[in-house]
């Protein structure tokens, strides 16, 4: 349960950091919060030779706030963007999904990005960057590209960052007036990787569905308004094309039932949620 | 930019439990091992090495952490506090420690102190938790054998009492 040794650098700033990521001989790795990261360099399933700390990076450690999208530096912490005071209001899905997101010991230096960047199909960050439709600012040495969730999430524990390229920040688009959110999760004991999370966003006129821990990734479905019956045939179907999988935790069967049942449920409490236009 | 090869020892300068001690560390030594075979600070115990377990929870710059999710290399110029700082200099208990003896809140012992670290950084942002708030925040520490009650009930009356200033 040890890493493999590795060189070290602390990076001052993001084209510090950029330019160890440059030097394609050698295999990479950034190093945010760690709390994906370590644990899988101490199960030694990544050996890198070279690490990249860029958590102490100032100008990555910002929450901004525009008109339409809330922007998290690739430093900010889990607990920091928990405890920003506008939250709840911008960004309602993700003060709800927080509180999932590994436990209070880990959120205190585990990044949103860097849970973005471990992709692993039950988290509920990625997931609720894929129900709400947000995306990634990737740079690299030589350019910057913004990737929405479906291009950027391309599997299980896989995304579109290339080998010199880092998340430098998210991007969650901000509640609009009449939209409505909801966010389910369930496992064994809080805090542990999810056996399936749903995640809901409802306005006038659409359902967005955003399931984790079927599939390998993230799924989402957009309908327009359904009716009873509709919506239930819909989830039956949805639950159908993802199908997942037994593991020691719950049955493929169990977990489309959650799909059907709580799907259900999400969407009519993100219906209720939905604020006044 | 500098670079810590990885075959070399680095010199690691901080503050532990309020005092400034050096160490040398390798960059892919874990805080966790730094701090126990380095430094001999044992208290700082070591379960699962992959951030489940939740014993060496130390804090950093006063937020609770795993050591062994963070590097040596990492605390440099920083304030580390372990479950020694909680103590006074005459080795009497806190008041959190006092309320865990009292209620049972430990059998063997391996997991706690982690948790009074945790539940330290935790009280002093939530002055007034529920139950289920204290539980929820256990929920990141497994104890093998006492079942938590005990814990819960020490947190809740040392919250209880802090709150009131006795
Ligand atoms: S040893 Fe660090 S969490 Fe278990
Ligand atoms: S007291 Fe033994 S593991 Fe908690």
């Amino acid at each position: 349960m040890k890493p493999v040794p590795f060189d070290y650098v602390q990076a001052q700033s993001t084209e510090e950091a950029l330019a160890c990521l440059k030097d394609s001989d050698r295999n990479v790795r950034v190093l945010a919060g760690g709390q994906s990261l370590v644990a899988m360099l101490n199960l030694r399933l990544v050996r890198p030779n070279l690490l990249v700390d860029i958590s102490q990076i100032e100008s990555l450690s910002t929450i901004r706030q525009s008109k339409d999208i809330l922007e998290i530096g690739a430093a900010v912490t889990q607990a920091e963007l928990k405890q920003w005071p506008g939250l709840a209001e911008s960004v309602p899905q993700l003060s709800m999904a927080l509180p999932f997101v590994g436990h209070f010991q880990t959120r205190n230096k585990g990044t949103v990005c860097g849970s973005l960047a471990h992709a692993d199909p039950s988290s509920e960050l990625p997931l609720c960057l894929a129900a709400l439709n947000g995306s990634v600012v990737l740079q690299s040495a030589r350019r910057s590209r913004v990737l929405n969730a479906a291009e950027f999430q391309t599997g299980m524990l896989s995304t579109a960052c290339q080998p010199d390229e880092m998340i430098v920040a998210a991007r969650y688009p901000i509640s609009r007036e009449g939209d409505g959110f909801a966010f389910r999760e369930v496992a064994r004991r809080h805090g542990d990787f999810a056996i399936v999370a749903l995640a809901a966003f409802v306005t006038e006129s659409k359902i967005r569905l955003g399931i984790g821990g079927l599939a390998s990734r993230p799924s989402v479905r957009e309908w327009d308004i359904l009716s009873e019956q509709e919506l239930d045939e819909a989830l039956n179907a949805f639950a159908w094309q993802l199908k997942g999988s037994d593991d020691i935790h719950a049955t493929a069967r169990y977990r489309r039932e959650l799909v059907r049942r709580l799907g259900r449920q999400v969407i009519e409490e993100a219906k209720s949620a939905r604020t006044k236009e | 930019m500098r670079e810590l090869k990885s075959d070399r020892q680095h010199k690691i300068t901080f503050t532990l439990d309020g005092r400034q001690v050096s160490g040398d560390a390798e960059p892919h030594l874990l805080l966790s091992d730094f701090l126990r075979e380095k430094l001999g600070v044992t208290s700082v115990h070591v379960g699962c090495e992959h951030g489940v377990c939740g014993t060496c929870t130390v804090h950093i710059d006063g937020k609770a952490v795993r050591a062994c999710l963070t590097f040596a290399v990492q605390v440099g110029n920083r304030r580390v506090d372990t479950v020694e700082s909680l103590s006074n200099n005459e080795g009497e208990l806190n008041d959190l420690q006092s309320a865990f003896r009292k209620h049972h809140a430990l059998q063997c012992g391996f997991c706690t102190p982690g948790i009074l670290m945790s539940v330290e950084h935790y009280l002093r942002h939530n002055s007034d938790p529920t139950e289920s708030d204290v539980r929820d925040m256990l929920s990141g520490h497994l104890c093998r054998c006492t079942g938590y009650v005990g814990m819960v009930r020490a947190i809740m009356e040392t919250a209880a009492k802090r709150k009131s200033g006795i």
